[in-house]
């Protein structure tokens, strides 16, 4: 997995809430048996008409954001499917990290799987990114996840919350499979543990 | 001992290690596989080398994009890369040694009714698939979630999960149900008050009499959208109703096992005093028939009501909702049953169990679709199916003149050809009423299996309470 430590980014605005995993990648992108190549039908219902055209209005197609490696966007980002589809689409866009004040449990898990930071602040604060988002690429938001902070094209910081061993995992590139690997004696000793206890199960 | 809540005892009882931070590695009882989320993870394994852990454990089928029409065991009957996926799956579950289901067995359908319907679903367990409806099996009293696909992989490596505990949320209905009034009603109103995101961060159990009074298979249809609530996970304790339904089922525990099994199964309830993060109380009697106007679960209201404004609403609420009025073509201040409806979808792992046909087909029988409609029924599993015909329910929805197709997740999600074409309007049974869900374009109404049926005879949203 790629690491994330810092990044400074343009941030594409997209103040909707409950933004669904159905709009990040529709269903008829989930029929690979790959992980790459679903930047290009990221948000595809909403970037593209019926005839594949780009819509000029979504944020994504103006020319300000089409490098965008930040997304802010509006609370209960990542609802719906667990399918992990969506953030590796925002990956293969480019989109290395989303802000938002609050996330999908299923999203947000898979984002650390692949490299890619949630940044969950308080409805405030993400008024703040918007606005500095609405500015265009030349306003250009940081992000350190050593110092857990958000910086604004204005300089202005903010500090976020994170679980410790997600950002452990996330600066490191760490592969969570090798790191349970090293725990299997664990393993072991619970599953002859649950096999006395609950031989049916 | 501190008083503990149902899922404080299945957690307690699955940790296989807890780092100092809290971080644990969850024990996975029970691994259920699809084609959709699982091909980049059995490459994963072949790249590294890595086997499944336990196969045995390990329960595959192919459900998501499988067409529900007849001659689909042969794959030139299906799109090239729906044929690749399913292709993958059989290999996948050849090369590794686990259990599988093939559209060509009786016993295929959608993962979650097929899990319960062959005994792979215990009280107790915990469950986890590649499927964010696997909190269904939260109605037997499983710990049971959906997962990404590194997940998967990280199950299918190690049997276990890195997981932090949730938090402990109550949602209690209390009293009877009145009359018309299902399950689906129960689940789609509980989200309508806590809103999609109000289940974040949350395990919901769902107790009170109007649950414990419903059958196993409503209680799939609570837990089945605990997700759409934003919960990690929905509960309800096992009981009677519970052992009834698990027992003599092809891999439930027999014998002694069974006794054993029973045994601990009957500690598996939440202790009087244990401590709960929220509360939900919602009286029984104040749940009416309900339909969704909007492209959120959320947007739920009685079928007696009229479509809201957006001013009817706050903060990012009101722009949503002008973009689901928008897209879904409806004004402020209509009628919900003045809304005319184009297709009717019955089926999916919220609705598509037994009952639900035989909900449907009480409403159905000796009428007819409305002209010019298109009313399907994709029955949840090839089982059900069998069921169905036998008791006759197969004759009531063919001579309604709906469409009786094959298990799968079918127009739920629309990855096979069940889709809806723009601005088509479907009442559903199903789970998402998101935009392009069913078809880009497509307009979904989430209703009741009863519901459903009666708008396929009137040809508009319909009070099912009128057709009883």
């Amino acid at each position: 997995m790629q690491k994330f430590t810092t990044l400074t980014g343009i941030a594409a605005p997209m103040p909707m809430i409950n933004v669904d995993t159905d709009m990040i990648i529709p269903k008829q992108f989930l029929k690979t048996i790959k992980r790459s190549g679903l930047g290009a039908n990221l948000f595809d219902e909403m970037r593209f008409d019926d005839d594949g055209k780009e819509i000029d209005s979504f944020v994504l197609n103006q020319p300000a954001y089409r490098e965008a490696e930040i997304l802010v966007a509006g609370d209960n980002f990542g609802c719906g499917s667990s399918r992990e589809h969506a953030p590796w689409a925002l990956l293969d866009f480019g989109i290395r990290c989303v802000i938002a004040p609050s996330f999908a449990d299923i999203f947000y898990n898979n984002c650390f799987k692949n490299g890619i930071l949630p940044i969950a602040l308080p409805q405030d604060v993400v008024d703040v990114l918007m606005k500095d988002a609405e500015k265009g690429a030349n306003a250009r938001i940081s992000v350190d996840l050593e110092a857990q902070t958000v910086t604004t094209s204005d300089g202005e910081v903010v500090s976020f919350e994170l679980d410790a061993f997600k950002k452990h995992c996330l600066l490191n590139g760490l592969d969570d499979i090798g790191l349970t690997m090293e725990k299997v004696s664990s393993i072991d000793a619970f599953e002859s543990k649950a096999q006395a206890a609950r031989p049916w199960a | 001992m501190s008083p503990k809540t149902l899922y404080d005892k299945i957690w307690d009882d699955h940790v296989a290690h807890e780092a100092e931070d809290g971080t644990c590695l969850l024990y996975i009882d029970r691994h259920l596989v699809h084609e959709v989320t699982s091909p980049q993870a059995f490459e994963g394994l072949r790249m590294t080398g890595r086997k499944v852990r336990e196969p045995e454990k390990t329960i595959a089928v192919p459900d998501h994009n499988v067409p529900t029409t007849p001659g689909r065991d042969d794959p030139k009957n299906m799109t090239e890369d729906s044929a690749i996926q399913v292709a993958a799956l059989d290999k996948n579950a050849k090369d590794f040694g686990i259990h599988y289901y093939p559209v060509s067995d009786v016993r295929q359908g959608i993962v979650h009714i097929i899990g319960p319907e062959q005994g792979w679903t215990l009280p107790g367990t915990t469950i986890v698939c590649g499927d964010s409806h696997t909190a269904t099996h939260g109605a037997f009293g499983a710990l049971a979630h959906g997962i990404g696909t590194s997940e998967v992989e990280h199950v299918l490596a190690t049997q276990t999960l890195i997981q932090k505990k949730s938090k402990n949320m109550k949602v209690e209905i209390t009293g009877k149900l009145r009359p018309g009034v299902t399950a689906k009603d129960i689940t789609l109103s509980v989200i309508g008050e806590t809103g999609t995101a109000g289940g974040t961060g949350y395990v919901i159990e769902y107790c009170g009499e109007a649950i414990r009074d419903l059958s196993m298979e409503g209680r799939m249809t609570v837990c089945n959208m605990a997700i759409e609530g934003g919960a990690r996970a929905g509960l309800i304790a096992p009981d009677e109703k519970t052992f009834e339904y698990v027992k003599g089922r092809p891999h439930a525990p027999k014998g002694a096992a069974w006794e054993a099994a029973l045994t601990y199964w009957k500690t598996l309830f939440s202790d009087d005093d244990a401590h709960w993060d929220k509360v939900l109380t919602i009286k029984g009697e104040d749940i009416a028939p309900v339909v969704t106007w909007g492209t959120s679960p959320e947007d739920v209201l009685p079928i007696t009501g009229v479509v809201p404004s957006p001013s009817d609403f706050k903060g990012g609420k009101v722009e949503a909702a002008q973009r689901s009025l928008d897209y879904m073509g409806l004004t402020p201040g209509t009628p919900l049953s003045e809304i005319a409806i184009d297709t009717v979808f019955i089926g999916s792992c919220t609705n598509g169990r037994i009952e639900d046909l035989r909900a449907a087909a009480a409403i159905l029988k000796g009428k007819k679709v409305k002209d010019g409609m298109r009313a399907m029924v994709v029955p949840g599993s090839g089982l059900v199916r069998a069921q169905a015909e036998e008791e006759g329910l197969a004759d009531v929805f063919k001579d309604a003149g709906f469409e009786w197709r094959l298990a799968g997740c079918s127009m739920c999600l629309a990855m096979n050809p069940d889709q809806l074409a723009p601005q088509e309007r479907c009442a559903a049974t199903s789970n998402r009423n998101f935009e392009g869900r069913q078809g880009r374009g497509g307009r979904t109404h989430l209703v009741s299996p009863g519901m459903a049926a009666a708008a396929a005879i009137t040809g508009k949203l319909t009070d099912v309470r009128e057709m009883m």
